[in-house]
């Protein structure tokens, strides 16, 4: 039997993680961004309320993405920490302004500073992820096992596109939350501006697809030589028809539909994303065999990622399954 | 302007990131116990008080658990900004320990956190306390592996080093249960109790102080010093093993807490004093001869070792870690104090008709997290100069980052979470003050609780026996 290639697993897995953290906590930074385009205080209330009871553990898979990168592969985790230093800590400013008011706001009369806190914090939060996204695809040069560049190296425009094209993708994501989990007026609202974050979504892929090739010749290679072309082109053409079926399903006033092809969109852009890393875990400077752990740390953690991920996803999804349906006003516990 | 560095700023950069942080968890890992107790009672005796507590505190839970999540999502990060040699060192040691706390408590935290909070309308009671005690679970769990790992910092076990120099696990049982793990831990999570008890006995106090016939306000200060009676002594006896597994493990730690320059024999137990590094000597000091020796040697002329054993630049600083140790102890004894003259009180049936009881205990709320706070110093300062003791020093573990850098972001940190945080302190205090019992006409009785005083039960009974 051949022996398990414990580094490749977890690549997987820490994939997985921060795939499941884009797919769950970006709706609920999308909420937070398009918050101030509700018109009164009772919208607010609802599209709050309808991410309160998960935001928490929507926020939790980031951790494991931190906390698994820093355990699987801690070369990796030492180096673009540094190297995306400033985002990093804009990021986490934002989460703090963000994660902070769902319960402050519910505490005061004066709710607009932690509204607008609110959307402060997600809207960080969302440019930095895109940026960071950006700045490791741009690779990272190392030296010593340390970060060998400079500090404003992630800022470049393609950097601040991708930071965009995230804050429409998450506004996608949000709208189309609010579609499902809302009804009335607020629905309508949020069809219409599902409909216009989508084209801007679609648009911002379109951009970032193109441009990726550009940056480095490995990219170029994987996604335009023949036949590798051949094992690529799936995607952007899934990303296309899945695009199709998102505006068909909002033309038809679909509850759940525009929700799920707004997150397929972000699973093929991440099968995207994968293809242009690998073997990287930093590219180009670290693989994932340069930067794993060793099999003693990777093995024990993988045990308990066994039996505990399976547990994880079932309680929430339970939870997810509790507060299913619709938001209805005066639901919080306030 | 010399000690101005990058590597200093980093690290008073983490002490405040996480002193900040650590009160929150201490104060969640207290509270979600007595919830779900109060959750328990309530299902079993069916008495709206606990009902109405539960309601009470929840609402404070919500409140410090969110400034707990967003101020570690920060920690999980700082590792790898400022501190990036240090993780790529120890990540194969440090990262899945605390990958297993990812995994076993914040979930499970932030999973039933939702239905604890929200849910009550959607599931049952059952599923509901469930929800409760999976929380409280969760941040029993969060602490058990945070203080695993930080115990390793302390008394590194199970490990070896690999090519890159990386410190690598050999032996996991022993790596999470590293000689100093089982009574951090202890110590810890009673420190949580205790901090927890004296915050909710000092709200009590507080509302006693106002209207003595509130029902919920005593229940509350009920339980809140039966934990100190029973707890606070619990805690000394638990320090003082966890101060005599620092003798066996870490002894270099102990002379500065102690302020123990020379090694000899007959070492006094200095109470207080003013150490000075410089001149190896405490001036004014307090002490009792030979008492030291005693404490920490289990003789009156036992050796006890001084920081004359270590060159002087391997010294943790003395001052810090001396009067840090110093403030946790007296605290400890002024709860253990509350704690006896509660009982006291409570047998003669004057609990809740004592006030000078009710302003010590309001005065000395936050006296559970101060000691806390004063523990870490203690351990973490004492632990110096190494980040990972004996064999990583915190001069080699840091980020290649510059100056501006690391202090733009603690700038950033400091003003955000002075505004942040402070509000949210505010609106803690602010719930604090509200009536539990609002809207219920629900009062003690004076005349009825004056006479069944405990003591009074007692000799009634047994006179009646006789």
């Amino acid at each position: 039997m051949p022996e398990l290639d414990l580094a490749l697993i977890w690549l997987a897995l820490l994939g997985a993680a921060v795939l499941a953290y884009v797919l769950l906590d970006g709706f609920d930074l999308g909420i937070g961004i398009l918050f101030p385009f509700l018109r009164d205080e009772h919208e607010r209330n609802i599209a709050m309320n309808s991410v309160a009871p998960v935001w928490d553990g929507n926020e939790t898979w980031l951790v494991l993405g931190g906390g698994g990168l820093f355990a699987v592969f801690p070369l990796a985790y030492a180096v673009i920490m540094p190297a995306l230093y400033a985002p990093v800590i804009a990021m986490l400013t934002g989460l703090i302004l963000r994660g902070v008011a769902f319960e402050f706001r519910g505490r005061t009369e004066r709710r607009g500073i932690w509204d607008r806190s609110f959307f402060a914090g997600s809207l960080v939060a969302t440019l930095c992820q895109g940026i960071i996204l950006g700045a490791l695809l741009q690779g990272i040069p190392t030296e010593n096992r340390s970060y060998a560049g400079g500090w404003w190296d992630w800022l470049t425009p393609f950097s601040v596109v991708t930071g965009i094209a995230l804050v429409a993708g998450y506004c996608l994501l949000g709208a189309t939350w609010l579609v499902l989990k809302t009804e009335g007026d607020l629905q309508k609202w949020a069809r219409q501006s599902a409909g216009r974050f989508a084209w801007a979504t679609l648009a911002g892929i379109g951009v970032f697809s193109l441009w990726t090739p550009f940056l480095k010749a490995d990219y170029m290679a994987k996604w335009f030589s023949w036949p590798a072309l051949l094992y690529t082109a799936p995607v952007p053409l899934l990303v296309l028809a899945t695009g199709f079926q998102l505006f068909r399903s909002l033309r038809k006033a679909r509850d759940l539909t525009p929700f799920l092809c707004a997150e397929g969109l972000f699973v093929l852009c991440f099968v995207g994303l994968l293809i242009s890393f690998y073997p990287y875990v930093v590219p180009t400077s670290l693989t994932i065999r340069d930067a794993a752990a060793p099999d003693a740390s990777l093995g024990f953690l993988l045990v308990g990622a066994a039996i505990l991920l399976p547990l994880i996803l079932a309680y929430t999804a339970g939870v997810y399954w509790v507060f299913r349906g619709k938001v209805r006003h005066g639901e919080g516990y306030h | 302007m010399e000690w101005f560095t990058a590597l200093n700023v980093a690290r008073i950069q983490f002490a405040f990131t996480v002193s900040f942080h650590i009160v929150f968890p201490a104060f969640t890992i207290g509270l979600a116990s007595y919830l779900a107790v109060l959750e328990g009672l309530w299902l079993a005796t069916g008495r709206n008080v606990y009902q109405r507590l539960f309601r009470f505190w929840v609402r404070i839970f919500a409140v410090a658990f969110g400034m707990g999540v967003v101020s570690g999502v920060v920690m999980s990060y700082q590792f790898g900004t400022n501190w990036s040699r240090f993780s790529d060192l120890t990540g194969p040691v440090l990262g899945p320990l605390l990958g297993y706390e990812v995994l076993s408590a914040f979930f499970l935290e932030a999973g039933f956190l939702g239905v604890m909070l929200f849910g009550m309308n959607r599931v049952g009671r059952g599923l509901h306390f469930f929800a409760t005690l999976m929380v409280a679970l969760g941040t029993l769990m969060s602490a058990f592996w945070i203080l695993s790992a930080n115990s390793w910092m302390q008394t590194p076990a199970g490990h070896t080093v690999n090519a890159a120099g990386q410190l690598v696990p050999d032996d996991w049982w022993a790596v999470i249960f590293n000689p100093s793990f089982p009574y951090r831990f202890v110590h810890m999570v009673l420190a949580a109790y205790l901090a927890t008890a004296f915050i909710v006995g000092g709200v009590a106090a507080w509302h006693l102080l106002r209207d003595r016939t509130q029902r919920d306000a005593r229940v509350m200060f009920s339980m809140a010093m039966w934990m100190a009676t029973l707890v606070a002594p619990l805690q000394i006896v638990a320090g003082h093993l966890h101060g005599l597994n620092s003798v066996a493990h870490q002894p270099m730690k102990v002379a500065a807490m102690e302020a123990h320059f020379e090694t000899r024999r007959g070492q006094p137990l200095i109470l207080l004093g003013v150490p000075d590094p410089d001149s190896a000597t405490v001036r004014y000091a307090l002490e009792i001869p030979r008492a030291g020796s005693v404490l920490l040697g289990g003789a009156a002329d036992a050796e006890v070792p001084g920081l004359d054993r270590l060159p002087r630049e391997d010294w943790p600083h003395v001052p810090t870690v001396f009067y840090s140790f110093r403030i946790m102890v007296g605290l400890g004894l002024i709860m253990a104090g509350i704690g006896l003259w509660s009982f006291v009180q409570r047998l003669r049936g004057r609990l809740y008709r004592t006030r000078s009881l009710h302003r010590m205990a309001h005065l000395f709320a936050p006296a559970g997290i101060v000691a806390m706070l004063c523990g870490w110093v203690v351990t973490e300062v004492g632990r110096q100069p190494y980040t990972v003791y004996g064999l990583l020093r915190t001069a080699e573990s840091g980020s290649p980052v510059e100056l501006p850098a690391v202090a733009g972001s603690f700038a950033v940190f400091v003003i955000v979470y002075t505004a942040v945080f402070g509000v949210g302190v505010y609106y803690l205090l602010k719930l604090m003050r509200e009536d539990p019992a609002a809207g219920t006409a629900d009062r003690a009785e004076e005349e009825d609780r004056e006479r069944t005083g405990m003591l009074r039960r007692l000799t009634a009974w047994a006179r009646e026996e006789r």
